[in-house]
């Protein structure tokens, strides 16, 4: 392996991944934003429409949902599990736990696909066919506008890490890596964990309310 | 040198896990307006392990926490401000005939 050497403004690779993770918890501040206004808009349609809310939600499939919060949740694992490796070797093993993560990030994506048929066949995807029982109708048609914004850029920030991870664990299998330099390790893994950090927001607001009231 | 995962990683797969289990099984329980308080909770505890052990925050000095908790920090003006305007109107929503 080339001996790496850090940029020409930075004196020690030490201070460049220092600079890198900086920079990457900059841009999650900016994504923070991002998702925050469109959660406020849900909190504020919430307090407004709570019941219709509560109708829309069990309306959604729990099972998916559940078991897509526990596939990110994993992939998350090993991506942590292959920024801790890196530093010390293994690069095809940092590679293998890269690449599972991105296929999990795949599987996450395929469900997510199924779950907008699902809503397709039961009428619920607003201006395109929305029907629902009437009580419960302005409400419900606010939630799942939300519900298809809100987890639609997500699934764009999954297929967007998906992409980088691989391109990470290509160079990973290279022996791009070592102790000395792994920031695009550590640095996609705070953005791929980000995502995960947003969808478990997204679970507990899309998935759970109303359950108990079935 | 190992290859297998850092303790505190795993534990922390294996508690997330725990608490995705432990908020489906109490968010069928009739618990009132408290199902939305314990999902938001769990949901948090959720957030700052991934935050303090996934994307090692709890290794890092205070400029790189100041630089991760600074949009949380905006993000709670946003919901603190615009929570002010939405609960302390007389009607809300609006009245069908106005919609």
């Amino acid at each position: 392996m080339r001996e790496a050497q850090p940029g020409f403004q930075y004196a020690t690779l030490v201070q460049q991944e220092q600079a890198a993770q900086l920079g990457m918890w900059t841009f999650l501040a900016t994504e923070v934003l991002f998702f925050g206004g469109l959660i406020l808009a849900y909190c504020v349609y919430r307090y407004g429409y709570a019941s219709d809310f509560a109708a829309a939600s069990r309306h959604t499939e729990i099972v998916i949902g559940t078991l897509n919060t526990a596939i990110l949740l994993t992939s998350s694992f090993l991506v942590a599990w292959a920024a801790a490796l890196v530093k010390v070797g293994f690069d095809r093993l940092v590679a293998g736990l890269l690449t599972g993560a991105a296929l999990l990030g795949l599987i996450f994506l395929g469900l997510k696909g199924y779950e907008y048929r699902e809503e397709y066949r039961e009428h619920l995807v607003p201006a395109v066919n929305f029907a629902f029982e009437a009580a419960h109708a302005r409400g419900a048609a606010l939630f799942f506008m939300l519900y298809f914004v809100l987890t639609g850029l997500h699934g764009l920030h999954v297929a967007i890490g998906v992409v980088v991870l691989l391109a990470i664990a290509r160079q990973a299998s290279g022996g791009a890596y070592g102790t000395r330099y792994h920031s695009p390790v550590t640095v996609a893994g705070l953005y791929w964990h980000f995502v995960d950090l947003v969808w478990i927001f997204l679970f507990a607001l899309i998935y759970l309310p109303g359950r108990s009231l079935a | 040198m190992t290859w297998y995962p850092p303790r505190m990683v795993a534990l922390s797969w294996g508690t997330l896990l725990a608490l995705l289990a432990l908020t489906v099984l109490l968010a069928y329980q009739p618990l009132g307006s408290f199902n939305t308080v314990i999902a938001l909770a769990i949901a948090t505890v959720k957030a700052l392990i991934v935050a303090a052990i996934f994307m090692e925050l709890r290794e890092r000095g205070g400029l790189m926490i100041a630089f991760a908790a600074a949009g949380f920090f905006w993000l709670a003006i946003l919901l603190w401000l615009a929570g002010t305007d939405f609960l302390t109107r007389p009607q809300f929503p609006p009245p069908a005939s106005l919609q």
